[in-house]
């Protein structure tokens, strides 16, 4: 009845080839946008901001990095948690060596030296494939973490080892540090968010995109057709990495405020965002969108329920956390393997025949 | 000889007994790798599930207690026996072939045909549940793992090194155990994928499953029984692991420590995990002995990778690992 092509009529290339094809997609798309900008930052809170929505916003940038990656490029990376730290770190030296520069540049900077990091460690996907390429990348993982936490440059010399991220202003207004309202915190990551999601769909229904998926299709092939892979695996790493460093660098200086290298970026945090990936849909922006919602929501309700309601003690609540994750993970991949952006695209298609079955 | 030279053969000995201890972890891995093409992340938590389980049948600890506690307020805490080490180890066994069978009946029964990043997916999946599990059965404390294993410096060869070369080589005893078990283990899996018909079936279904199946082999119960074989390995490798630094979450961590010794041997060679172990064993001590104290220690997590990543540049499927085909 209201989701139809019918009546829609396109005019002209632009609308025939436009994201978002369906009326009621384009109005859904602008009422989230709406919600998002205009209506979230008035009754946003601290625990909201804290629990809920700043990780979710820094989530989804990592996962779309990593789709890019995985599901576009076909190159499954386990270094995630690694290039976060790159640009958590990145961020932090120019933070603290260029404090007169807006902030705003030194997360876009920090993006640019973690794609560079990840053009090296990526270099090595010419020859090596599949399983043997994601382990691989597991080097990049434990290397990075080990040499942030050894050179003391890199933290700056301080006792403790850690870092601590300096307040900063963007436009007059705190982004980083202790006196950051919950509000500015959210508005700088949707910003950011924004951009990303916008610059990925539009590299991704490109040329660069369709090359990055015929090499994830058949490498082989898509190099007899012209694609050359150098190029595109190289780029899908410096992509991806870039993303990835952006989401490390938000992490670090807007979310977590200090952060030490082993526990923040430790090789959970990878298989955290393949996770995001996986059960969100490789392939698809929307789906690094579902998968890092659902993974950041999830365990906020089971503390909740289990801590909250049935008042359980916190170890054995966190223990059955772990099972339930780990349950549903399974059951999500046994459910439905394309994740829940397939469960969406079914959705729609249902809903384009509704009210005929066929 | 130099002191230098000698403190580096020591190390490099020591080297060779981790990587035997990695090369038990590896073997499970490339177990199920062989028959299934399920890259199992599990294999460490497998291990680490084993030990708590053989701790917990040996000091005879009411399973599930502190959450049975938690919901109705009671004090269980242990059965007022202890089981001999010998039944304990029988009974976890037993327990790990239970596993495998819920493990292909209600996983990878529903994940036939899917991709192998799906699967790997769903071990890690695995891993996150039996980690939860574990702990909330037996308790997330550390334990100590006892079941008559010799331990402790071997003073034969302490005396017969210090009295040929002036140097007395410390060499753990339960290294030289590991290491033994680790050839039979080997010696016992070869025989049995050589001779048994079970063993042939199984490398039948390694070479091709659709032909596997055409001559008539029961996929399903290949797959239990290679569960089951892993499983037990990782027993194996969770009392070796567990009597030399105790049970706790850590254990599950040599997985990690696992996988470069498969990228170099191979995912699919049994012999290229023993010599993968070997060499990354020995290579990690090595550099952590002459290298590492120059850029700040502690190079043993990432230097496997490494080498084995530099090692995959050249070889990309490893050392004993079948070649790959591509074809388009």
């Amino acid at each position: 009845m209201f989701y139809r092509e019918a009546g829609d009529f396109k005019t002209s290339y632009r609308a025939d080839s436009q994201t978002f094809p369906i009326r009621l997609d384009r109005m859904g798309f602008w009422a989230a946008m709406l919600i998002a900008y205009a209506v979230v930052p008035f009754v946003i809170d601290d625990y909201w901001a804290n629990a809920v929505f700043v990780p979710f916003l820094i989530y989804a940038i990592a996962a779309i990095g990593l789709n890019i990656l995985v599901g576009f490029a076909g190159q499954v990376s386990l270094g995630t948690g690694g290039f976060m730290a790159v640009g958590a770190y990145a961020v932090y030296k120019l933070m603290t060596a260029f404090p007169e520069v807006p902030f705003f540049f030194h997360v876009i900077l920090a993006g640019g030296v973690t794609a560079c990091v990840g053009v090296l460690f990526g270099l090595p996907s010419l020859r090596i494939k599949g399983f043997y390429l994601a382990v691989a990348t597991l080097a990049a993982q434990f290397f990075l973490v080990w040499l942030f936490n050894k050179v003391p440059w890199f933290y700056n010399y301080s006792a403790s080892g850690q870092i601590t991220a300096p307040d900063r202003t963007m436009l007059g207004i705190y982004i980083t540090g202790a006196q950051t309202s919950a509000v500015a915190k959210y508005l700088f990551c949707l910003v950011i968010l924004t951009l990303v999601a916008l610059v990925a769909r539009n590299l991704t229904r490109g040329t660069v995109g369709r090359k990055w998926m015929a090499i994830r299709d058949m490498d082989i092939a898509a190099e007899i057709i012209g694609v050359n892979p150098l190029t595109a695996k190289v780029t899908a790493f410096a992509v991806s990495s870039f993303f990835i460093g952006i989401a490390g660098a938000l992490l670090f200086s807007v979310y977590l405020g200090a952060a030490e290298v082993g526990e923040a970026f430790g090789i959970n945090k990878s298989f955290l965002v393949l996770f995001m990936v996986i059960i969100g849909g490789l392939g698809s922006i929307f789906g690094s969108f579902a998968g890092a919602a659902f993974l950041v929501l999830l365990p906020v309700f089971l503390k909740n329920v289990l801590v909250g309601a049935f008042g359980w003690p916190t170890d054995v609540a966190a223990h059955l956390e772990l099972m339930i994750v780990g349950a549903l993970i399974i059951l999500f991949l046994i459910v439905e393997p394309h994740g829940l952006a397939q469960l969406w695209r079914i959705a729609k298609e249902k809903l384009r025949l509704w009210p005929f079955p066929h | 000889m130099t002191d230098q030279l000698l403190y580096a053969a020591e190390a490099a000995l020591n080297g060779l007994m981790a990587g035997v201890m990695y090369a038990l972890v590896a073997l499970g891995f490339v177990l199920i790798y062989k028959s299934s093409g399920v890259f199992n992340y599990a294999q460490g938590v497998l291990a680490l599930f084993a030990a708590l389980t053989l701790v917990g049948i040996q000091k005879g600890q009411v399973p599930f207690a502190h959450l049975i506690n938690a919901m109705t307020g009671g004090h269980l805490e242990t059965f007022p026996w202890q089981v001999p080490a010998l039944l304990a180890i029988l009974l976890t066994a037993g327990v790990m072939v239970g596993m495998a069978l819920i493990i292909e009946k209600l996983v990878l029964k529903h994940l036939v045909n899917q991709a192998p990043i799906i699967l790997f997916m769903a071990t890690i999946g695995l891993a996150y549940f039996l980690e939860g599990f574990g702990d909330v059965m037996w308790g997330a404390d550390i334990k100590t793992l006892d079941v008559g294993l010799p331990q402790g410096i071997n003073e034969t060869i302490e005396s017969v090194t210090d009295s040929l070369l002036g140097y007395g080589f410390f060499i753990d005893n339960l290294d030289i155990v590991a290491s033994i078990v680790a050839v039979l283990l080997v010696a016992a899996l070869t025989l049995f994928s050589q001779y048994s018909k079970q063993g042939r079936a199984l490398r039948a279904v390694a070479d091709d499953h659709q032909a596997a199946l055409s001559v008539g082999i029961s996929l399903r119960f290949i797959w239990v029984l290679v569960w089951s074989i892993a499983g037990f390995v990782a027993l194996v490798a969770g009392i070796m692991w567990g009597s030399k630094s105790g049970v706790q979450f850590s254990l599950s961590l040599i997985a990690l420590k696992a996988l470069p010794v498969l990228m170099l041997g191979g995912f699919t060679s049994i012999p290229g995990a023993i010599v993968g172990g070997l060499i990354i064993g020995m290579g990690e001590k090595l550099f952590e002995f002459w290298i590492g104290p120059l850029i700040g220690g502690a190079t043993e997590n990432w230097f496997a990778y490494v080498l084995a990543l530099l090692f995959l540049v050249f070889r990309p499927q490893g050392l004993f690992g079948e070649r790959i085909i591509e074809r388009v």
